[in-house]
């Protein structure tokens, strides 16, 4: 169990800064998932945590200790890749025995360790295959039983899930963090996956080109995003952002509703709007407009939960609104969230 | 739909002439069938009759002689030094090569800047002609002019009156003509090797780093062993092309000197063609089919089982 911490650490391939004076703290036994799409530089920084990468400038501190100029081998952390990376001339026991061999452990003690990682995660059957004759789900419990056999200090995940197929990454989310609650180890998971990052995370991180948009939990980062990349890239379909009076205007879809729904409540503000199309998704609908004067002819998007049986039609006006508590405030040139504004 | 029903049947009975599979795979095929027939097939079983033969160069006459000439070949003692040189220049130059070439291939496996203008040089003694890059050998071997005994002279190597004639010394023979095919078998196994390197995905060796593995044993346990199947390959190439090499051999000491370097294939060539006794070159060089058919048979299990996997 330790803290990892970077300070300032900056990546720079040619003249781009990967990654760009990065400050993050992961407290002890702590789950922070950093999110981002694909070449945010998640993975650069996941990379130089586990030294596999050396920063440009700045610091990597594992348990406090400086680790930025150590190999991975002296940094105690195991990393789950998201090819799982297993090595495909071992057996499965031999693949979980590896880092305990690499440490000099010998004969009893790693056969004790390899079962009871393995029986951790139900692979006991699959010790003596070689990785090409497991499947999907399989080969990732087996990477990650190599990962925890030698009780690092730190698990680094990379988009573990993401090789999986849609019905057995919801169970194996659940596994992962059930084993992590129960090991305490401190950790962090990179994912381009928002609802893998909502579901795991104690914090999440949301980066673009190099920078932290915005730490907090899931719920920080989806009720109150910090600018408008977080309040568009969290949520989906994303949040609906509108021009008014030199601000952005932001309303998540599902806050977006008939004004009937609304009942008495007074405060309101209406946004009517011509629907263009309607997706059933079965517990919701989907309902894609443009917005009517006085505001701007904007595209938004509405999400009618099925208990609201309202028949819509495409083509035709509606009186929808928005609860004004639930509008989000940014400032137009930099989308950064207006101070005390809309909360 | 009458004409629906109709194109199939009028698709079969004008099938065109090249879109027949059957008779398309035969005529592909025949080239390879024809140049193996005449350039393999052919010569084999003419070696054969030759070797059960009296032929010799310029007579016109053949006799059996049944296995007259295997007889002769097994009581000479020429013979057996051959096949012993033969095995040591293979073995020995063999082991440096695949050594040698999954070091290099490691080296060239790094990024560093130059390294397309590094290969490219590396590669150059497998596309030079070798008769030709062993005469530039015959030089740097030279007993007066020899490039090494000057430099080893100058940095004081060895003494100024040692003449170390590479050629003509028996040990030192055999290492020259060693050396001259590790240079040359060198690029091929090289290559080879750097593409099983290549084929090893990098998030192998980065589980491997952060498993704790150092140097070693990366090298022992994750490295050599994906890249064996793959060294085999070289290996065996390298072994068809010492085993059954003559130029090297006769560009450099045409078997000398006593012999000390003569190998099976040199020794069938000097009998056969330059002295002139086809029916015991013929016998001499079918001593080389054994090895090449196991050789063969390790080449076929193995794309066997890389079929299946």
């Amino acid at each position: 169990m330790a803290t990892v911490e970077t300070r300032a650490l900056t990546k720079s391939f040619e003249a781009d800064n990967a990654v760009d004076g990065i400050d993050l703290l992961v407290k002890e036994g702590e789950f922070l998932v950093l999110l981002g799409p694909s070449g945010c530089g998640k993975t650069t920084l996941l990379r130089m945590l586990a030294g596999l990468e050396t920063p440009t400038s700045g610091d990597v501190l594992i348990g406090n200790k400086v680790v930025t100029w150590l190999p991975p081998r002296a940094r105690n952390i195991a990393m789950v890749f998201q090819s799982y990376a297993l090595y495909p001339h071992l057996s499965v026991s031999k693949n979980i025995a590896f880092p305990l061999n690499a440490v000099g452990m010998h004969g009893h003690e790693v056969a004790t360790k390899v079962d009871e990682a393995a029986s951790m995660f139900g692979i006991k059957h699959l010790l003596h295959r070689k990785p090409r004759q497991l499947s999907g789900g399989e080969r990732q419990r087996v990477a990650l039983a190599r990962a925890v056999v030698r009780n690092p200090v730190v698990f680094l995940l990379d988009e573990p899930l993401s090789n999986l197929d849609a019905k057995l990454r919801t169970s194996a989310r659940d596994e992962l963090q059930q084993f992590q609650r129960r090991l305490g180890t401190t950790t962090v998971y990179v994912t381009h996956d928002q609802v893998e990052a909502m579901g795991l995370g104690d914090r999440i991180a949301v980066l673009n080109k190099g920078r932290i948009h915005q730490l907090g939990t899931p719920l920080d980062i989806y009720n109150d995003p910090a600018d408008t990349f977080v309040a568009t890239f969290i949520g989906s379909p994303p949040m609906n952002l509108m021009e008014a009076d030199h601000t952005l205007l932001g309303f998540r879809p599902e806050h977006f509703l008939p004004h009937d729904v609304f009942g008495a409540d007074r405060d309101v503000t209406p946004f009517p709007f011509t629907v263009t199309r309607i997706e059933h998704l079965g517990a919701d609908r989907l309902i894609y407009g443009t917005l009517e004067a006085p505001n701007p002819a904007v595209k938004v998007i509405s999400r009618l939960p099925s208990t609201i049986p309202m028949p819509i039609e495409t083509g035709t006006r509606y009186e929808f609104a928005v609860r004004t508590a639930n509008l989000k405030h940014f400032d137009r040139e930099t989308g950064v969230k207006r101070a005390g504004a809309g909360t | 739909m009458s004409s629906a029903v109709a194109q199939p049947r009028a698709a079969k009975s004008h099938t065109p002439w090249l879109d027949d599979e059957l008779r398309l795979g035969r005529i592909l095929l025949a080239p390879t069938v024809i140049y193996i027939i005449a350039l393999v097939g052919f010569p084999f079983l003419l070696a054969i009759f030759y070797s059960v033969s009296d032929a010799t160069v310029g007579s016109t006459s053949l006799h059996f002689v049944g296995l007259h000439n295997y007889k002769m070949i097994i009581e000479d003692p020429t013979f057996w030094r051959s096949l012993r040189n033969a095995i040591v220049f293979t073995v020995v130059s063999q082991v440096l090569v695949v050594v040698l070439g999954k070091i290099l291939a490691m080296a060239l496996y790094k990024d560093f800047p130059g390294k397309w203008i590094v290969r490219l040089l590396i590669l150059l003694p497998w596309v030079a002609p070798i008769s030709l890059s062993s005469i530039a050998w015959l030089w740097i071997f030279d007993p007066v002019y020899s490039i090494i005994n000057v430099s080893a002279r100058a940095l004081h190597i060895i003494g100024p009156n040692t003449w170390p004639i590479w050629l003509g010394q028996p040990d030192l023979a055999m290492a020259s003509v060693i050396l001259v095919d590790v240079w040359r078998l060198l690029p091929l196994a090289t290559v080879i090797i750097l593409a099983g390197l290549s084929a090893i995905p990098q998030d192998i060796h980065d589980a491997a780093q952060v498993d704790g593995a150092g140097f070693w044993r990366h090298l022992f346990m994750i490295n050599l062993p994906l890249v064996m199947p793959i060294m085999l390959v070289a290996l065996l190439f390298g072994i068809v092309f010492t085993f059954t090499d003559l130029i090297v051999v006769y560009v450099l000491t045409r078997g000398g000197p006593f012999d000390t370097t003569q190998v099976i294939a040199s020794y069938a060539f000097f009998t056969g063609v330059e002295g002139g006794d086809l029916a015991s070159g013929a016998a001499i060089s079918l001593f080389l089919f054994p090895v090449l058919v196991a050789v063969a048979i390790v080449f076929l299990t193995m794309a066997k089982r890389a079929e299946v996997t």
